[in-house]
């Protein structure tokens, strides 16, 4: 290092730059904020605060309008563990994850692995199947109502044909779930397929092409390199698919309202209510907490075993 | 021998393209069946409603049952409020995500990398769990049932940030020093080089936020009280629920339910690729 004697001048100058140069930096650094600025403040006023809130509402009693809350303690806990209602609505909600890892995402497999084929008009048969998703789900809840109709509705022709009564679809206990479950499933079809078309687009066609050279089956090369290769695809469809079970809302909400007696409503639905038409809000937050710490779980082990259970190509 | 078993090979993968289009065909329609069934509703006399074994098409078309829908619910107010709501709500969004992915790819600063963690960090808490503490803010700064109680808490932006920062960061360096040389500032380095030059993303987040914004339901919901206020799912959820005594013919609820879903119909038809595209683009790095 050379030691440059300083001349008053030089001196200076080098404040001169100086201050230039953390003129510049301030501006740059106020940029910065003023940029990022606004995304920051929302997420923390809408998002992060919320979080905050919620937890702590969660041991008190208040009715939204009362100034003041009432701290609880684990009382909404303790109500949720012995809150017949709540566990239908677990069950429920259990019942349409389970749907969606057994029906849904298989035949969202077994379409995407057809389509994949390069068949004429695939474009247009991918179009179709997705068009649900980005259907409005209160009109799409609608038009399913009309269909479970069990005397004029569509869905009767069907079940004519072999000899079935209808039954009424919306209005009793054994069916509700299952007509909110094949909306559900009709809805989200489209999404799971597209997901795994993506996925099914990023295997290597050199396996394919090798494996066919060896005489290998179609389904030896579905079996031991679409499968195994699509597996991550597969995983995350279904964690996503278990998550959103957890946030139905709109399609019971409207299809059934949650009824009767529950045997339709989901977890999202009964949070609302309690919330929203009885003014629960401890217990509401308390429904959120739970849920919150639901997602958190299943994310987590999406994280911690998809290395493990997944082949990662 | 060898030429036999290839020919055979290519008999198979015939069969079996025959067999994909037959179960895809079927798909197809099982998922097409309910539009079609709604469209046809729609068009429907009462006498060709209330019938077994269904009609399939109406001997008329009754276009005045979109009059009467039309006439059940204030719809041509829905249709503004959700208008408004949308396109503001989607601007600010778009706006919001461009100056933080910027911020976060093209200013260099100490608390970048910590900024983009938080914002990260924000996906993990579901829209859900923030219902009830966001109605009590919205009461509290007189927001029910206003424009900016419907847009604002859902403005900020994860997704569209991450999608922008990924397209900014791979430009390259130089474009915005030569601009920078020329004395240009950031807003110009952001509206004038960074934007245009990702604009398929940008169209790809825009109509994504678009069609989530006009179809949100739960919130809308939540933030509005007054018929005036409602958007268009919260006032056809109203028209099916206050139908309580079936005095609403199905044909007229089918009628209300295309005309809301006729502008997605279209949109949908116009950018059908680019909407996919958004959709598996934010499962996949979302």
């Amino acid at each position: 290092m050379k030691v440059i004697p300083r001349s008053s001048e030089s001196r200076g100058q080098a404040t001169l730059r100086k201050r230039g140069l953390s003129r510049r930096h301030l501006r740059e650094a106020l940029t910065f904020w003023a940029f990022v600025g606004p995304n920051l403040f929302l997420f923390g006023v809408f998002t992060f605060w919320p979080l905050i809130a919620s937890g702590s509402w969660s041991f008190t009693k208040w009715d939204l309008i009362s100034p003041t809350k009432d701290f609880v303690g684990l009382e909404n806990y303790q109500r949720m563990i012995a809150d017949p209602i709540f566990w239908r609505v677990v069950r429920n909600t259990l019942w349409v994850a389970a749907s969606a890892i057994v029906i849904k995402v298989p035949l969202a497999l077994v379409l995407a692995v057809l389509l994949n084929r390069r068949l004429p008009g695939s474009k247009l048969y991918r179009a179709i199947i997705f068009s649900p998703t980005f259907t409005n789900s209160v009109a799409i809840a609608m038009v399913w109502s009309w269909i479970f109709d069990p005397f004029y509705g569509l869905l009767r022709a069907p079940l004519d044909l072999v000899g079935l009564t209808s039954p009424d679809w919306l209005l009793d206990m054994r069916w509700s779930l299952v007509a909110v479950i094949i909306v559900l499933t009709w809805q989200g079809l489209g999404y799971s397929m597209v997901i795994f078309l993506a996925g099914l687009q990023s295997i290597p066609a050199v396996l394919y092409e090798a494996a066919k050279v060896d005489g290998a089956s179609e389904w030896a090369l579905f079996r031991h390199i679409t499968l195994p290769m699509i597996s991550p695809t597969t995983f995350f469809v279904m964690v996503t698919s278990v998550i959103g079970a957890l946030k139905v809302f709109a399609i019971p909400d409207v299809l059934t309202d949650g009824g009767p007696l529950y045997s339709s409503s989901t977890y999202l639905l009964y949070l609302y209510e309690n919330a929203f038409n009885w003014f629960r809000v401890g217990y509401g937050s308390a429904l959120a907490v739970v849920l919150f710490f639901f997602i958190l779980l299943v994310t987590f082990i999406q994280n911690r075993f998809s290395q493990r259970w997944v082949h990662y190509g | 021998m060898k030429s036999l078993s290839l020919q055979n090979t290519r008999w198979a993968h015939r069969l079996g393209t025959a067999v994909a289009l037959v179960v895809v065909t079927i798909a197809a329609i099982l998922i097409g069946i309910p539009f079609f069934w709604m469209v046809t509703t729609a068009f429907k006399d009462w006498k060709e409603v209330m019938i077994f074994p269904p009609v399939w098409i109406p001997a008329k078309l009754q276009w005045e049952n979109f009059v009467i829908a039309w006439q059940q619910e204030p719809f041509g107010r829905y249709y503004i409020n959700s208008t408004i709501t949308m396109v503001t709500g989607t601007v600010a969004e778009v706006l919001i995500a461009a100056f933080s992915a910027y911020a976060l790819s093209r200013i260099e600063n100490r608390f970048r990398e910590i900024a983009f963690m938080v914002i990260l960090a924000a996906m993990m808490i579901p829209g859900q769990m923030t219902l009830i503490p966001n109605y009590v803010t919205a009461y509290r700064l007189g927001w029910i049932d206003t424009y900016q109680g419907l847009v604002i808490p859902s403005i900020s932006s994860v997704f569209g940030t991450f999608l922008l920062r990924q397209a900014f960061r791979s430009m390259s360096p130089e474009i915005f020093d030569a601009a920078k040389i020329d004395g240009a500032g950031h807003l110009y380095c952001l509206f004038g080089i960074a934007m245009p030059l990702a604009a398929p993303v940008v169209a790809t987040l825009t109509l994504y936020l678009a069609t989530a914004k006009w179809n949100h339901y739960l919130w809308p919901l939540i933030v509005t009280n007054t018929r005036n206020m409602r958007t268009l799912p919260v006032g056809l959820a109203w028209m099916a629920r206050e139908d309580a005594y079936g005095d609403v013919g199905e044909q007229h609820k089918m009628a209300a339910v295309l005309l809301v879903l006729i502008p997605m119909f279209i949109l949908y038809f116009l950018a059908q690729e680019r909407l996919v595209e958004g959709i598996s683009a934010g499962a996949l790095k979302g």
